[in-house]
């Protein structure tokens, strides 16, 4: 059965240059420098986290984060002046969400962050966050419940504030320069953090312009678009027109040229 | 009977019966690929019943009212009496979410029908010299479904349709010299139009459109059964004056109404499981809106595929600019796609000189430059159609969205350049192994004859080359 033989070893390039691809992009960016772990043991959050600052961030962002200027006239990702930003005065907040959606420590200054497996254990983490905190006065880790959000106002903020950007059910999508993730993986806090951030090309959103209430209800709304109400059957991934050309084509279109060719077979009387 | 009094009374006042006779002892060649645009034809039966249900609820008025209904996420939204007619439809009336759903589904699928039925006709040359006309036809019932489609998912006045429309204006707009005063004509008023726009889409939707579109079919039809079908040539009794082929009844009827149930269900299965165009997710349309990754619905995907990868650049004079750039992508190309398909039968009588009557089909291969061609022309096509779709892409693959961009570029010339030659030379070497093989069974049917013939007798100088290798 050459031809049998020959559809698999197709399919398994195919495969075997998805999962290449794959491992390609899941790559974390590097390895952490950590203190040995029986000194560790024995620091205080603080001092911890001054070690791991100074071991896996200060590279870009300087010693004590002031953060690093760059060659002249270049600026970093994100249109950052510099390798890596000053964190004094970013606070807890902003540590938090960068290192628990695994943005940070960056691989290359010059490019965009991306969501990835963090390598920092939970402790390492809130010892990071304290350290960085600490550089300067900051907002502090917010606190959402979007059980409390108003859906319905919610989607409606969402579409005329994140919609152009992060498609209306938050399936992500492209803007010049950037790649906007989907938000089906950012954690109910992790989307109160970045509104008022604005991580790489996102704008920061101030009270002025979305308040906490407010934050409450998109953050209500993003968690809705996980599990959004299909009404209509399979929702094949809420994202409209192209998922439904390939319907179109790889299921209806094949079953009826099958249909044809089954009963258009030659009749015999 | 009873049935042959009513049979001879209806006969009698319409003297029909040469005409049924004649229907039912039309002849219909065998092959699968015939039945395409029998798909075509049934899935716009289906359009044609789910939207005059849905043209019962729908209410195209841009009248500003405040959405009280059963769906939870939008309640105290803002939006127009048609956006929120539809989201009735799909939540408060009976069947009505399967009845869209289908209605949608019907869509996508007769015109994809439509695009495999061309390709079998284009393939096998069916086009030729008597059905040039039908062909014309079918291509203008092509154009006016994309446009019936079109209007279709745009006047439901959802994010997306509003997205859809804005770019429709621009490419309207971008027409030169008569760009301003169509848009304008057509909306009523500058972009997003008049309330009359709304009205005007919907009567262009369940009556212009689908009145031109039925009467093209019954043309097309007519057309098909005035000149019969043509066939391929699979046995000796088929040829250019003789057809082979089953006839209306008992033959060909009973296995075209079961491509109509097949048709049907696949339809309202489609529609009763697989959501399409959740409006209610995308929300009503506000001129200041937008979201990322808006696409048309399939069959459009290939005019933003080309909107995207032209490069921005406008022609002007001073001041003022004469061709805006949505023309290049917007009106240039399908112009282009639709007017070399319209024509190619006159081309093809150009390039070949070939004037006669054929009623006997091609395989692909035995017409090789127009294979090629229509080979290299539809991979021109897809390959703007999925630049298109080039930013979802990015978002899955992480391939670079400005590369993939001149990868496009590129790629839409070099790839079918390379595959006009790559198919032109298979269809030559199958043509050659074809000629070998004909030319090995005459040889071998003219030995045996000969050696039957000759058994008593010495073989004849004449019958040696045949038979010299047989054992
Ligand atoms: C100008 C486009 C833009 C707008 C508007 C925007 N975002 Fe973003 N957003 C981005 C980009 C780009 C990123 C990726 C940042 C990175 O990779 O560092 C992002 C990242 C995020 C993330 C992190 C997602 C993850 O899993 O990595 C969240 C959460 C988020 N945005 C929420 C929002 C919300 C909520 C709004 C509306 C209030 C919004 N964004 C508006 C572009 C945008
Ligand atoms: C390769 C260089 C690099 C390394 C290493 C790195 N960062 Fe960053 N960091 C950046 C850049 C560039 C940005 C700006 C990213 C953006 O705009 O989204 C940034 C942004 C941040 C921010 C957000 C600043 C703001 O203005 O809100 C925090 C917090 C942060 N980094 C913490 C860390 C921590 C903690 C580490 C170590 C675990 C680390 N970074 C390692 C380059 C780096």
């Amino acid at each position: 059965m050459p031809r049998a033989q020959l559809a698999r070893i197709v399919a398994l390039a195919v495969l075997a240059s998805g999962l290449a691809t794959a491992t390609a992009v899941a790559q974390p960016p590097v390895g952490i420098v950590r203190p040995d772990p029986d000194k560790a043991a024995r620091m205080s959050p603080l001092q911890l986290g001054a070690q791991l600052f100074a071991g896996n961030c200060s590279t870009c962002h300087g010693g004590s984060g002031f953060g690093i200027a760059p060659a002249e006239g270049r600026r970093g990702v994100g249109d950052v002046a510099g390798a890596g930003p000053p964190l004094r005065g970013v606070g807890a907040l902003a540590a938090d969400f960068y290192l628990r959606t695994g943005y940070m420590p960056l691989g290359k200054p010059s490019e965009q962050p991306q969501r990835s497996r963090t390598l920092l254990h939970d402790n390492e983490i809130k010892a990071l966050t304290a350290y960085v905190a600490s550089l300067g006065k900051g907002p502090p880790i917010p606190s959402v419940h979007p059980a409390q959000g108003d859906l319905g106002r919610g989607r409606e903020l969402f579409t005329e504030h994140c919609a152009g950007c992060h498609q209306v059910m938050a399936q992500g999508g492209v803007v010049t320069g950037a790649r906007v993730p989907p938000l089906q993986n950012a954690t109910p806090t992790q989307v109160a953090e970045a509104v008022r951030i604005g991580p790489y090309l996102m704008p920061s959103f101030s009270k002025h312009q979305i308040s906490d209430a407010e934050l409450q209800d998109i953050v209500r709304y993003v968690q809705w678009t996980k599990s959004p109400s299909d009404r209509g059957g399979w929702g094949i991934s809420n994202l409209g027109p192209f998922p439904e050309g390939l319907v179109t084509w790889f299921i209806a279109a094949v079953v009826l040229v099958g249909t044809c060719v089954l009963i258009g077979k030659r009749v015999r009387s | 009977m009873m049935l042959r009094r009513v049979v001879a009374m209806f006969d009698e006042r319409s003297g029909a019966s040469p005409f049924v006779v004649k229907t039912l002892r039309y002849l219909f060649p065998d092959h699968w690929s015939f039945l395409l645009g029998e798909v075509a034809l049934y899935s716009f039966l289906v359009l044609v019943g789910t939207g005059t249900y849905l043209a019962l609820f729908f209410d195209p008025s841009l009248a500003h009212v405040t959405y009280q209904g059963v769906y939870g996420p939008l309640r105290g939204a803002e939006m127009s009496q048609a956006y929120k007619s539809a989201i009735d439809i799909s939540f408060a009336y009976k069947g009505g979410l399967l009845i869209r759903q289908t209605h949608h589904w019907a869509a996508d699928v007769f015109v994809a029908a439509i695009v495999m039925h061309v390709m079998r006709v284009f393939f096998t040359g069916a086009f030729r010299k008597p059905r040039e006309l039908t062909w014309v036809v079918g291509m203008l019932i092509l154009v006016t479904t994309l446009l019936e489609g079109y209007v279709g998912y745009s006047m439901v006045d959802d994010l997306l349709s509003g997205m859809g429309l804005a770019i429709g204006y621009g490419v309207a707009l971008s027409l030169p010299v008569i760009g301003g005063n169509l848009a304008l004509g057509l909306w009523g008023s500058p972009y997003p139009g008049d309330h009359t726009f709304e009205s005007r889409m919907f009567i262009a939707h369940v009556f212009i459109f689908p009145v031109i579109i039925g009467l093209l079919l019954g043309l097309h039809l007519t057309l098909v059964a005035a000149r019969h079908h043509a066939q391929f040539r699979r046995m000796r009794r088929q040829t250019n004056q003789r057809l082979v082929g089953v006839p209306t009844f008992p033959g060909q009827a009973p296995r075209s109404l079961g491509l109509l149930f097949a048709v049907a269900a696949v339809l309202f299965l489609l529609g009763g499981l697989v959501q399409i165009n959740p409006i209610w997710q995308w929300g009503p349309y506000e001129v200041a809106l937008g979201t990322n990754g808006a696409q048309p619905d399939w069959y459009l995907g290939w005019l933003i595929g080309a909107l995207r990868l032209m490069p921005g650049f406008d022609v002007t004079i001073g001041d003022y600019t004469l061709v805006p750039n949505p023309f290049w992508g917007g009106v240039l190309f399908p112009t282009i796609v639709i007017g070399l398909m319209l024509v190619w039968p006159w081309v093809e009588r150009r390039i070949t000189g070939d004037r006669r009557v054929h009623n006997l089909l091609d395989r692909p291969r035995d017409a090789p430059v127009r294979t090629a061609f229509g080979a290299a022309f539809l991979l021109w096509v897809v390959l703007v159609f999925f630049a298109g779709s080039a930013d979802r892409l990015y978002v899955f693959l992480r391939i670079s969205y400005t590369s993939m961009t001149w990868i496009y570029r590129v790629a839409t010339f070099a790839l079918p350049l390379a595959v006009f030659f790559v198919v032109l030379t298979i269809c030559r070497e199958l043509q050659r192994s074809d000629a070998l093989e004909a030319d090995r069974e005459a040889a071998e049917e003219e030995g045996e004859r000969a050696l039957r013939a000759a058994s008593p007798q010495p073989l004849t100088p004449g019958t040696e080359r045949a038979t010299a290798e047989r054992p």
